[in-house]
């Protein structure tokens, strides 16, 4: 879909709805996102994004930590973050 | 490890506890048993709460707490809590009746994560004739808003056959309305009261090409808002389902006496030994009951399934519906359009009666 790269307000603060949640566990192979009857494996770097989407932090601070941690241009990591974030809100997975 | 050497052992993802057989309303599409636990035969609070840390400790990260109806449970409450404290995301699969406004805060307060409610249609007088129950609509209702109201995701559950698959697109805006942000279009498969009620059930070959258009369309109108998840009902489909993420590899299920299955149909399949959680741990059921490695990994497959390409995809399909549908239950599930008896399949699709359903009871 085509919304899936729509921008996202710098000052939006992401955050997982009640009743979704990622956990570490390692039978299943490491990070999961727990969601009304449906379990995604998350990579590494899903797992690093999702962390941080508390509520309290805005995207852009969130981006600049992502940049800042993994050294990475900040537009990059913009674009990558953008396209999971809106992916996750399309299934009900966040709130923008 | 077990698993027929062919795979390693993977870890169940989810468990479904079928905490009761009791429930008030009598679905005829119901996929439980003919014969259903009695009362007197369910396991009790300190049992169930050993299964769920049992569960966790296995790797299971969700429990569904399904029935029948887990409202008839007086000790809901106390289960619930010691689901969530085993530290498993805590599903509450109900009809809504047998919920009240308090329980449902009681159960928040205990961990619960999210609720599904089923509905029966778009209208109260044709839902509450499918339920077999006067009033289950309204109740419904009244318990998707309070749901809501707690800010608990919900999932609406449509489950679809010939008297309401043609109202797709009303029950999704129920659904909206609701407040739901999922709903499952669940067209009726063909197990335990279902498989007795099939005729009366069944969809006509046009109503599932228009619904399938529906769904499509449902779901282009309202993306980003409910998500709608839907597959195509067994008997129109041309590639059978990955029946439960493949026998023995994703989840487990425990009836209400205790007995540990594969999936909740198993128990139809004549010759396999179920343990149950009074005499075996959960890991050690897992492992090591007859049950779990009789079609595990792939040794046991038949042709066309043998040598398929498919066949680590969708594991030969669904072992109940091959017994069901050619007594073998070895056999390539005849949904299949490979399997040799998939004609029989197609056949038994056209088969549509309007007589009175046989309604689930004790």
């Amino acid at each position: 879909m085509a919304e899936a790269s729509l921008p996202i307000p710098a000052d939006a603060r992401p955050r997982l709805p009640r009743g979704v949640r990622l956990v570490h566990n390692e039978a299943q192979g490491g990070w999961v996102l727990l969601a009304p009857e449906r379990v995604f494996k998350a990579d590494a770097i899903a797992a690093e994004i999702v962390k941080r989407c508390t509520g309290d932090a805005t995207l852009e601070t969130i981006v600049d930590d992502l940049a800042k941690t993994f050294n990475a241009p900040r537009e990059r990591i913009l674009a990558d973050v953008t396209v999971m974030l809106r992916g996750l809100a399309d299934k009900k997975l966040l709130e923008l | 490890m077990a698993g027929n050497g062919s795979a390693p052992l993977h870890s169940p993802l989810g468990l479904l506890a079928e905490l009761t057989h009791r429930c008030p309303l009598g679905c005829p599409y119901c996929s439980n048993p003919l014969t259903l636990d009695p009362r007197d035969s369910e396991l009790d609070t300190q049992i169930w709460a050993r299964v769920f840390v049992e569960a966790a400790a296995l790797g299971v990260l969700q429990v569904h707490l399904s029935g029948g109806e887990p409202g008839a449970r007086r000790d809901l409450i106390d289960l619930m809590a010691a689901a969530h404290n085993a530290g498993l995301y805590t599903n509450l699969i109900t009809s809504a009746v047998g919920i009240t406004s308090e329980t449902l805060r009681k159960l928040a307060d205990a961990g619960l994560d999210h609720v599904q409610i089923s509905i029966q249609d778009s209208e109260r007088g044709r839902a509450d004739h499918i339920a077999g129950y006067d009033g289950a609509f309204a109740r419904k209702q009244a318990l998707a808003a309070d749901v809501v109201s707690l800010k608990i995701p919900l999932t609406v559950n449509v489950v679809v056959h010939r008297a309401n698959i043609d109202r797709i697109a009303e029950m999704v805006s129920l659904a909206l309305g609701l407040g739901a942000s999922r709903v499952e279009i669940a067209h009726v498969q063909y197990y335990g009261w279902a498989l007795r009620n099939r005729p009366m059930l069944m969809p006509t070959a046009k109503q599932v090409v228009r619904a399938a258009e529906s769904v499509e369309h449902l779901r282009q109108q309202h993306h980003g808002e409910i998500v709608i998840d839907a597959v195509v009902p067994d008997y129109f489909a041309r590639l059978p389902k990955p029946c439960v993420g493949g026998w023995g590899r994703r989840s487990l299920n425990v009836t209400p006496s205790g007995k540990v299955l594969p999936c909740h149909a198993a128990e139809s399949i004549p010759g396999l030994e179920f343990w149950s959680v009074h005499e075996h741990s959960l890991a050690e059921i897992w492992e090591n009951s007859p049950a779990f490695n009789a079609f595990r990994g792939t040794d046991w497959m038949t042709e066309p399934c043998r040598s398929c390409e498919r066949r680590d995809i969708d594991f030969g399909g669904c072992r109940c519906q091959a017994f069901a549908l050619t007594g073998d239950a070895r056999a390539t599930d005849p949904v299949c359009h490979l399997a040799p008896s998939h004609e029989a399949v197609a056949a038994l699709a056209t088969v549509q009666e309007d007589a009175p359903y046989a309604y689930r009871r004790m």
